[in-house]
């Protein structure tokens, strides 16, 4: 029998805000721990929430970017349950009136084809505190409790591995493309849980639900799920049963472990937060949160492609990440070869990001800078090779490349005056090469242009330079 | 004349000619203390260096001889509103040990109103009981009567006022916790409207029913009391942004005209003889001051204490989960989190705040939260529309603040229910979130304990109700009595 997997993901996304849901604690990651904490993030007796308005307007920006119906009145929840990371032993959540319902998102499988998939809704609640566990005794770093997370749940409309990993892709590409989150998942600001299930192709009805948590990278949740659905279409076909339960992802092993079982699931006991207004959203701030709405990463996709005249894997490169396409698009704006400046971007630009550790928002180099480089390039005023030394400059100095070129004094030379000096002294200086040429090895002229160029450091108009040898070993 | 025996009022006017210091109001509170409350106990915890070197500062500064509103007169604080750098236990052994590290924004407004923070007041442990019984340090007494309750659960800011241990104090208000104690032991206690003075810094017990409010000696201290604490604070959501009136300038309006409500629902077989015969008194002082007389329905009141027991200890089960040994407080420590969450909390709690805990969780529980907490919520709605129809038939309620006098120590300790129907007079108000404030109006012949009248008022109309409080205590002369001690 063929069996197909129902999934289903529940996305928690830290919302990019300058301070806490319910306090003015700064939100910075990685600072010393339980530095960014005060009486409220840290549950003392007798403090009160008072909520983020720009998380509000995010989380509004978030729904109409995945086309959600934006409620007029949502509320605020506690959900109960004791654990040491959290600090009120509830969290404040939103439980049956979310500030988002409905929606969708569009992926992009491999083979280029489109599928919406149905999102549920999106609320807003506050993080936890993070456990950190030493030989023989737990410490608790507060600084993440209390930083707005968005929750978003798909409806279980993704059938496998491949599409889960598909859907979170283009979930992060749109929460970038608002800045709604840098949906760094190495810093914990994306995190996703699973729920899937497996059932004979043709049943109308789901299997029985299993919850997957602990999957810390995209790939990470495609290799879980490609796991469970071994697992439990295995079990099936033996004809046992799947049993409704939380299970933990373990990468390092490949393999899931049960957490714990139907019959201990938490009854969180959820009621209306007495200490918060509910939300009342206007459609004036409706409109206002409208008016941040960015281009969509696919939509963006094909404007790159129509409008540069990019390759479709470019402009998919570029979009994956909104302020890269933004850093792109400036450079390209008016560009007489915005297909050259896609491949300084992708591959010079991403190379030394990568190596500095850093990102295209820390990025030393403007797009002005990178368009002015191509410039020089195509109108052969420097030469390709010399182009890679003036980024190198740029990326540490900050410098404009015109300005590098002139204080190195590397100017392309296509004086043929200047030049001409040059290919005679590679002539004489080569007979053999010439000799060989001249009885017929047409390939010998790419040595001695390798010499003129080495006798010129590399600032010879290798075009300029190739027509004078050509003319002077033929005479 | 001892300075100890003065009303605000009167504090203020001598410290603003001269005649006394900040520091010798101080010291008489202090060496009273000294001298009584090992009879009260109404302490949990005073510092007199402290309090003294607060005095000294505002001597220094002037503050005391200007125009402050309580420049010099030193405030006492139940044991559950904040105080930077001094202990804030709730009466409880969870908290045993605990010292504040802010100020709650009653606390930042009235050091900037001049007022000295004398010390911490006992109470019921986090606010859950109507006699102070429930204390974990111990009983406090009633000045009227030392065999006695002194009512709860701000019994020690009760006592300590009517016992003239301090000139005023705050209290905390869920069901009746201001009004109870203030009528059992003679003295004005006043719950304002829910959102009109700011929670920030309370300990919460039942966030939609707190309010913090004043214990003072007369209503006019009251009033002043009120000028400082109420106004909106961005801390607090529930706190609301209407202007603050001049609560002294109505007093003296009078009542000529003002229709009081009488609801037929309160006046109830089984009350004590002697109180109902009290308050009907002052309600013919009232009639004869100008004042008419309507009858008024409130259909709902059976309900009210059904509804807040589901409400507040709802609220109260996650309020008091932070009390877990993780961050501060009192820990014992256990085989695992779970293991020391476990005994922690069995062994910082005492029974009644556990009981209403269970009771709470058992409320919200999957499969109970529809019939319990939800129905709970749609009837409290129903009682806030009670009120909603009373008050366009009249302007003020009167009713007996309890239906008896202070009762004897250990009397209902085993029979919570019993305990829990003290405050039938007084939910109902923080369940329609309006304002009401008690006031004496007789005494039982013997033993002679005092009885309280509660005048309750719409949502934000504290200057009413604090008129016709006045009218009637300058008509009377049963704040003037005093407890032999």
């Amino acid at each position: 029998m063929e069996y197909e997997a129902v999934i289903g993901l529940e996305v928690h996304v830290q919302l990019k805000t300058k301070s806490k849901m319910f306090c003015g604690c700064a939100t910075e990651f990685g600072a010393e721990p339980n530095t960014h904490v005060c009486p409220v993030c840290l549950g003392y007796p007798g403090v009160l929430p008072v909520m983020n308005e720009e998380a509000v307007r995010k989380t509004i920006l978030t729904g109409l970017m995945i086309g959600s119906e934006i409620a007029e009145f949502s509320k605020w929840d506690r959900k109960n349950y004791f654990y040491p990371d959290m600090p009120k032993n509830y969290q404040i959540s939103q439980y049956d009136l979310p500030l988002c319902l409905h929606g969708t998102v569009e992926i992009r499988l491999d083979g280029g084809q489109t599928r919406k998939i149905g999102i549920t809704r999106a609320h807003l609640e506050e993080d936890v505190a993070k456990n950190i566990h030493f030989e023989t005794t737990s410490g608790v770093d507060f600084n993440r409790a209390g930083t707005p997370l968005m929750e978003i749940v798909s409806e279980p409309d993704l059938r496998s591995p491949e599409e889960a990993f598909a859907y979170l892709t283009a979930l992060k590409e749109i929460l970038m493309s608002g800045d709604v989150s840098d949906c760094d998942m190495e810093k914990g600001q994306l995190r996703c849980d699973s729920n899937i299930s497996v059932r004979p192709v043709g049943q109308k009805e789901f299997g029985e639900k299993v919850e997957i948590k602990n999957m810390n990278t995209i790939s990470g949740v495609r290799r879980a799920l490609a796991y469970e659905i071994q697992r439990q279409t295995a079990a099936l076909q033996k004809g046992e049963k799947v049993s409704q339960e939380t299970r933990r992802w373990d990468d390092a092993a490949g393999r899931t472990f049960v957490m714990r079982t139907k019959e201990y699931a938490h009854d969180y006991r959820y009621f209306p937060e007495p200490d918060l207004m509910p939300v009342v959203v206007g459609e004036e701030l409706v409109a206002e949160v409208r008016r941040l709405l960015p281009e969509l990463p696919e939509t963006r996709r094909q404007r790159f492609v129509k409008q540069y005249g990019l390759p479709e894997y470019d402009a998919g490169v570029l979009v994956a990440d909104g302020a890269l396409a933004t850093f792109y698009e400036r450079a390209a704006h008016g560009a007489q070869n915005p297909k050259a400046i896609a491949n300084w971007v992708m591959t010079e630009l991403l190379g030394k990001l990568g190596e500095a550790k850093t990102t295209i928002s820390e990025c030393p180099i403007k797009p002005e800078g990178l368009a002015e480089l191509v410039d020089l390039i195509d109108s052969n005023q420097i030469s390709g090779k010399i182009g890679k030394e003036v980024f190198a400059e740029m990326f540490t100095g900050g410098k404009t490349p015109s300005d590098i070129v002139r204080e190195k004094g590397w100017v392309q030379v296509s004086d043929t005056g200047a030049l001409e000096a040059l290919v005679e002294q590679a002539i004489a200086g080569n007979p053999k090469s010439v000799a060989d040429f001249r009885a017929g090895n047409q390939a010998a002229i790419n040595f001695l242009k390798g010499q003129v160029m080495k006798l010129s450091k590399g600032k010879a108009n290798p075009q300029v330079a190739g027509e004078i040898l050509l003319r002077k070993l033929n005479n | 004349m001892s300075l100890h025996t003065l009303t605000i009022h009167q504090l203020r006017e001598k410290l603003r000619r001269g005649e006394c210091s900040a520091r010798e109001a101080t010291q008489s509170l202090l060496d009273r203390i000294q001298g009584i409350d090992g009879k009260l106990k109404a302490y949990l915890w005073l510092n007199p260096e402290d309090a003294l070197a607060q005095a000294d500062a505002i001597d220094r500064s002037g503050v005391a001889r200007d125009g402050k509103l309580l420049g010099g007169v030193p405030i006492a604080i139940k044991d559950l509103i904040n105080v930077e750098g001094q202990p804030c236990a709730c009466a409880s052994k969870i908290l045993k040990g605990h010292t504040s590290v802010y100020d709650a924004f009653v606390i930042q407004r009235l050091r900037d109103a001049g007022a000295v923070l004398l010390g911490r007041t006992n109470m019921d442990e986090f606010a859950m009981g109507s006699s102070t019984e429930n204390s974990s340090w111990g009983i406090t007494h009633n000045p009227w009567d030392l065999e006695r309750i002194p009512g709860g659960s701000s019994g020690g800011s009760a006592a300590a006022v009517a016992g003239d241990e301090a000139f005023a104090a705050l209290g905390s208000d869920t069901g009746g916790s201001i009004r109870q104690p203030a009528a059992l032991c003679g003295c004005v206690g006043l719950k304002p409207s829910y959102g009109r003075v700011s929670r920030y810094g309370l300990v919460a017990f039942a966030s939609s029913l707190d309010q913090i409010g004043p214990f003072t000696k007369t209503v006019a201290d009251c009033a002043l009391m009120m000028r400082v604490l109420a106004g909106h604070d961005r801390c607090d959501s529930t706190s609301v942004p209407q202007p603050v009136p001049d609560y002294t300038a109505a007093l003296n309006k009078g009542v000529k005209g003002l229709r009081i409500g009488l609801p037929k629902e309160y006046f109830i077989d089984g009350m004590d003889r002697e109180v109902e015969a009290a308050v009907r008194g002052a309600i013919q002082r009232l009639q004869s001051l100008g004042a008419e007389v309507v009858e008024i329905s409130l259909p709902h009141t059976d309900y009210a204490v059904a509804v807040y027991y589901l409400i507040a200890t709802a609220e109260a089960s996650a309020n008091l989960a932070r009390f877990d040994g993780v961050r501060y407080g009192a820990r014992v420590t256990g085989e695992d989190v779970i293991d020391m969450y476990g005994k922690t909390r069995g062994a910082g709690f005492g029974p009644e705040v556990k009981r209403r805990i269970i009771l709470g969780t058992y409320a919200l529980s999957a499969g109970y939260y529809d019939a319990y907490y939800l129905r709970a919520q749609k009837v409290r709605t129903l009682i806030r529309q009670d009120f909603e129809k009373a008050f366009q038939q009249c302007d003020v309620i009167l009713t007996p603040t309890s239906p008896e006098v202070a009762f004897r120590i250990g009397e209902k300790a085993d029979d919570p229910l019993k305990m829990y129907l003290s405050d039938i007079f007084t939910i109902g108000a923080n369940l329609g979130g309006i304002c009401g404030v008690s006031l004496p109006c007789g005494f039982t012949k013997s033993p002679r304990l005092p009885i309280g009248l509660q005048v309750l008022g719409k949502p934000l109309d504290e200057e009413t109700i604090l008129r016709v409080g006045h009218t009637y205590e300058q008509a009377t002369e049963w704040h003037k009595e005093r407890p032999t001690l």
